[in-house]
């Protein structure tokens, strides 16, 4: 069953890519969705039948094996995979349907074109890598699928691969990934020469994490920490794929992808892969100090850092972006202070309902004629009351929106408190740092959720009045989707708090996680604290709220007032903190300058100008040496050059008889 | 069969008399009937060579089918695999059909252009299978004059210079490793390369001119040998002169320079370097890496800013051969693993990215890559190839291409963290530059005038590519094919490496144990 799921979704790969001519575009679309679906039920199954506390590994065959390096292909099932594999394969799924209807035509090809097959085989491609990525037994086929979903996201960034933003923004995407990899590699590296293996069974065992702490190692030019030189290089690969603060910058702009994809991609499941990945490294970083505090810093600051960047930009997608970037950051957080349960739980619900914001946000884009500035919108909910109960669904799910104190809430309230809750129960020091920010990033959220609602669906409509008198509401394919996505963005929170933040956390999650008892209680002690840190969510949630009513609905000048007199303080956050100048002035026109120099001045100069200058003086005085042999025909140099080889080994021989 | 190795490695030289004898003239009919003689005799020679494969024994170490006959005037003709060569011989063997499939094209002196790649073809089986010295060095240099003649003559317009700087590059450094000869066979009194492999050669300090040479004479001749195959990877910074030779050479020139000659240099280094003179490899293994590094660095900053296709790909490939001598110089299990695999491997990636420019020249005689732009529009099928390949090329899991890299820095971070860390930013580097080419080659909108009406990829050239393809995917799936296959060898080599060099360890930066 397990291998079905896992190769289901390349079949569909590959029907799509390469048997759409015969099969023709709309039969081969449907297997691959019909394919996905069965995925996604068997995960389903998965999912719920799962009992631990021992993971479940079924060894397919082997793989790189180099003396004592030895990885095998193989699924792993185990508390951590089964909850990404619903993850990933429900939101998949319906993001294979809702493309069916929104691909049906798409104004960046030609009448004619056959865009769709490519589309869906990049799509079911993406999830079979996503898979492998999640039911990895070891750490290399756990890159496997870390690449895979990088080349997948890749592909469809630049699938409009006309336009050239596409292009850049695809490249930038993998590049930046790649910087990432960079870190990850080395980790694997140190990981493997340090305990001689990199698998999971070996690694992920406390005694050798512990041994791990206790060990140093010559990195660099430096004696460090083995665990936490390892983890920390782990965690730089984790903020490439997650999109964390200093490699963010690749997903604001991978919005040029179609949006389904960045519901799929860069929502739901692929950027939360570092997430995924941190927590599978739990018994690693339980041991580890300095790394947690590290990736709860980082962790905040993007959480906090991304949020402001939301509250101002104008185009509808790329404010989810930073949102998710945002709610990313979050997760970071719940893993630094050892909550993992409480960080998948949040990307658990996470997926659901960004998911739903980004087709939301999908269907509002098609109806408004490919239309992605939310200041040309206004009005809609009228036109398009379905999208607008669904996109209502997501806001008030991801700002949080619930019945304090009690369990009673959108997912999102129930998740993201449960992060703000342990984070201040662990306590001094970073933490505390972390629970400020997240608690300041949940009013941003709140602001610049509602600020997306009011602008969109609210008020009057401005822009083109053509789009907006022809906006219409999207066909079946694409509100069955949201309808399902709902469900999980109202109920996927309350359903399973107990699982994930409960009392069956410990038995359900079994070896999936581990905690070092004598240092990390933060899942306890997060039930334990004051009433006024869990009721501080919803405070934040609650001043988002009336400001951005106030800003959007009551006074909608106040905006530009607001704007004109911190015109620096706007242009700092509307120029996303401007990152890319900076990256772009350091790193990439120094590489292209250092390359052109080291072209023409290195090897064109230097190098070549010494050989020649060298060759210029031996070759006139071969020449001369050879004169008749200079006819300038190459048989005849060739000739002379056997002749040569002649004398060498004549001379060899004659030296060999004595 | 008893003389296996002798028949692959003559069959193609009969390919060639065959043309030279029989056939006449130059008429349409008689230049196709050459490229049908060529490449039936390179398949035959592949399939031949399926034996080999079929016969090694993966689990033996040590040479197999050896066979050892007089030669002239008291030297020897001695031949044999093991699990460091076969894999050269077959890769050879396999591309050579490929290569004449990409000479379908040409038109100026069909059969001596046929004869030419026919005689390379059995010069280069017999650098990897040589075990006597005086032969290896004779195929090692003779393997120079076809190719030098290919550049030459059937090159672009400055193929006059670039076939002068190729011949003067790598014969600079043969001169060297034939005075090394000299002294090894004076030394040992022997040219027999077993017997040599398990020779001592003497690695006490001496001095000379005032100079303490740490590893004596083992560092003396490890230096020569290293200036003949330094040049042959090519090594930076002596590396200038392949990007010149790619640039000029015709593709199928190209393809064979890119996947098999480059080879010569690591796999000298496997069978001379690390097992006859352990001491003088590990008192330079360090400044081997470092050049390695800087290789790896230095060209993929190069490759990024390249105008010619060609040329970008030779930088990537000096990038690559990076890697490949880093590993080598790690001197354990994981790099000269991944050092070999990524000789392979590279001899499948660059073969076909070198293929790939052939295919679009062919149709638009430039490789400038500014005369390209959305060639998906009208080539998908060329597209998906060259993807592929790219995706390849940047060593994509689930490609032969990250088997190699992977293992190579698994074996230099335990060497060297230093070299590792540096290594590793190529991975960033050549993200950037290969798919920086593919966005500019392949995406972006068809607006050229000229481009409009280009077509898609032939049956023939399909065909060149789809083996390319099946075995660049297979490797990196099931790299066991491989790594199974030279596993024994290597575990003996690195055997006798780290018990020639033990003593040496307090001397020495530690050294991981595994």
């Amino acid at each position: 069953m397990e291998t079905i799921l896992l190769f289901a979704p390349l079949v569909g790969a590959l029907v799509c890519g390469f048997g759409w001519r015969m099969l023709g575009e709309d039969v081969a679309t449907y297997i691959s969705t019909a394919l996905l679906f069965l995925t996604a039920t068997l995960s389903w199954v998965v999912f719920l039948t799962y009992h631990g506390p021992d993971a479940h590994v079924i060894t397919l065959f082997k793989w790189v094996e180099s003396g004592s390096l030895s990885t095998d292909w193989a699924i792993r099932i185990d508390r951590l995979t089964a909850i990404m594999l619903v993850v990933i394969t429900t939101v998949s799924s319906l993001v294979h349907l809702y493309s069916i209807g929104y691909m049906a035509h798409d104004e960046n090809f030609p009448k004619g074109a056959s865009y769709r097959p490519r589309f869906f085989a990049y799509l079911s491609f993406f999830t079979f890598a996503m898979l492998m990525l999640v039911t990895a037994d070891n750490l290399l086929q756990l890159f496997f699928g870390w690449e895979g979903v990088g080349v997948a996201s890749y592909l469809l960034i630049g699938f409009y691969y006309r336009k050239p933003s596409a292009n850049a923004a695809a490249i930038k995407a993998f590049v930046v990934n790649r910087v990432g990899d960079f870190g990850f590699s080395l980790g694997i590296f140190a990981l493997f020469m340090l305990s001689d293996s990199i698998n999971f069974a070996q690694i992920l065992d406390p005694h050798n994490a512990e041994s791990l702490s206790h060990q140093t190692f010559h990195f660099l030019n430096w004696e460090m920490n083995a665990l936490e030189v390892i983890t920390f290089l782990l965690f730089v690969g984790a903020m490439g794929k997650s999109a964390q603060l200093l490699l963010h910058t690749w997903l604001p702009d991978a919005m040029e992808g179609p949006t389904p994809v960045s519901a799929l991609i860069h929502a739901a499941t692929m950027v939360t892969a570092g997430v995924f990945m941190m927590s599978r490294m739990a018994p690693l970083l339980e041991y580890a100090t300095f790394t947690p505090d590290f990736i709860v810093f980082i962790g905040a600051s993007t959480a906090f850092f991304a949020a402001t960047i939301g509250l101002v930009q104008n185009d509808i997608k790329r404010v989810i972006a930073y949102s998710t970037c945002s709610q990313l950051g979050y997760m970071f957080v719940a893993v630094g202070i050892g909550a993992y349960p409480v960080a998948m739980f949040h990307l658990f619900t996470h997926a659901f309902f960004k998911a739903m914001l980004f087709l939301g946000a999908g269907s509002v884009i098609t109806a408004m004629h490919h239309e992605q500035d939310m200041r040309r919108y206004g009005g809609l909910r009228k036109k398009i009351p379905l999208t607008y109960g669904a996109m209502m669904i997501g806001t008030l799910a991801i700002t949080g929106v619930g019945i304090p104190l009690t369990s009673i809430g959108f997912a999102g309230f129930i998740s993201k408190d449960a992060i703000i809750e342990s984070a201040y129960a662990a306590g001094a020091g970073v933490a505390q740092y972390g629970f400020i920010m997240l608690v300041i990033a949940a009013l941003f959220t709140s602001f610049y959720s509602w600020r997306l609602i009011f602008m969109t669906f609210f008020g009057k409509p401005r822009g083109d009045k053509h789009a907006h008198d022809h906006a219409h509401e999207s066909p079946l394919t694409m509100l069955i989707p949201l309808g399902v996505l709902a469900f999980g963005a109202v109920f996927s929170g309350m359903i399973w708090l107990p699982e994930f933040f409960g009392h069956h956390m410990e038995e359900w999650f079994g070896v999936a996680t581990y905690f070092n008892h004598e240092t990390n209680n933060v899942m306890h002690d997060a039930h334990n604290v004051p009433t006024w840190v869990k009721t501080a969510p919803f405070w934040a949630m609650l001043i988002g709220f009336v400001t951005a009513w106030y800003f959007y609905i009551v006074n909608t000048n106040a905006p530009k007032v607001l704007a004109q007199s911190q015109r620096h303080l706007h242009a700092f956050l509307l120029n996303k903190w401007y990152f890319d100048e900076l990256y772009d002035f350091i790193f990439v026109n120094p590489a292209k300058w250092l390359g052109r120099f080291l072209w023409k001045k290195g090897d064109g100069s230097v190098i070549d100008g010494t050989i020649n200058g060298i060759t210029m003086g031996i070759i006139p005085w071969f020449t001369k040496l050879a004169g008749r042999a200079q006819s300038g025909y190459l048989f005849h140099y060739a000739f002379w050059m056997f002749v040569g080889m002649a004398a060498i080994i004549t001379w060899f021989a004659i030296g060999g008889a004595h | 069969m008893d003389n296996l190795l002798s028949v692959v490695t003559f069959l193609p030289m009969l390919g060639a008399a065959v043309l030279l004898v029989f056939l006449r003239g130059d008429g349409e009919f008689e230049q196709r009937n050459a490229k049908l003689v060529a490449l039936l005799a390179t398949s035959l020679t592949f399939v031949v060579s399926i034996a080999i494969y079929t016969e090694f024994d993966p689990s033996d170490a040590g040479f197999q089918l050896v066979e050892e006959y007089k030669w002239i005037a008291g030297l020897t003709y001695k031949v044999g695999i093991d699990g460091i060569s076969v894999l050269f011989v077959l890769l050879t063997t396999f591309l050579m059909p490929i290569v004449i499939l990409a000479c379908w094209g040409v038109s100026h002196r069909v059969k001596e252009y046929m004869v030419m790649f026919l005689i390379l073809e059995s010069l280069m089986i017999a650098v990897f299978c040589a075990l006597d010295l005086v032969l290896f060095y004779v195929v090692f240099e003779a393997g120079l004059i076809p190719m030098f003649l290919i550049v030459g003559i059937w090159g672009g317009k400055d193929r006059v210079y670039a076939a002068f700087k190729f011949f003067l590059y790598t014969l600079l450094g043969s001169v060297l490793m034939l005075v090394a000869m000299l002294v090894m066979w004076y030394d040992a009194g022997t040219t027999d390369i077993p017997t040599l492999m398990n020779h001592q050669f003497a690695h006490e300090d001496f001095t000379l001119l005032g100079i303490t040479v740490v590893g004596g004479l083992q560092t003396m001749l490890f230096l020569a040998f290293f200036a003949s195959f330094a040049v042959k990877m090519p090594m930076w910074p002596v590396h200038t002169w392949l990007p010149d030779a790619h640039v000029q050479a015709p593709t199928a020139g190209s393809v064979v320079l890119a996947a098999i000659l480059l080879k010569m240099g690591g796999y000298g280094f496997l069978r001379f370097s690390l097992p006859m003179f352990p001491v003088g490899t590990e008192v330079l293994s360090t400044f081997v890496m470092t050049l390695s590094v800087i290789a790896i660095i230095y060209t993929s900053l190069v490759a990024l800013m390249q105008e010619d296709m060609k040329k970008l790909i030779a930088y990537s490939s000096v990038a690559h051969m990076g890697f490949v001598t880093m590993g080598i110089f790690a001197a354990n299990k994981q790099g000269v693993d991944g050092a070999i695999f990524q000789m392979i491997s590279h001899g499948f990636i660059s073969g076909a990215l070198f293929l790939g420019v052939g295919v679009i020249y062919d149709r638009m005689h430039t490789r400038e890559i500014d005369a390209y732009g959305g060639l998906v529009m009208r080539m998908p099928v060329y597209a998906l190839v060259f993807m592929f390949f790219t995706m390849a090329n940047v060593g994509l899991p689930g490609t032969s291409g990250f088997v190699g890299e992977f293992l190579t820095l698994v074996g230099a971070f335990q060497a060297n963290t230093w070299i590792a860390f540096g290594a590793t930013t190529g991975v960033i580097l050549s993200a950037g530059y290969a798919l920086w080419l593919y966005r500019r080659v392949v995406f972006g909108d068809l607006i050229k005038a000229s481009l409009m009406t280009i077509t898609d990829m032939n049956s023939r050239e399909k065909l060149m590519m789809a083996p390319l393809v099946f075995f660049t995917l297979l490797l990196g799936i099931y790299p066991a094919l491989v790594l199974d296959l030279i596993g024994p060898s290597v575990d003996v080599l690195i055997e006798n490496y780290d018990t020639a060099t033990m003593g040496m360890a307090d001397a020495m930066p530690a050294k991981a144990t595994h």
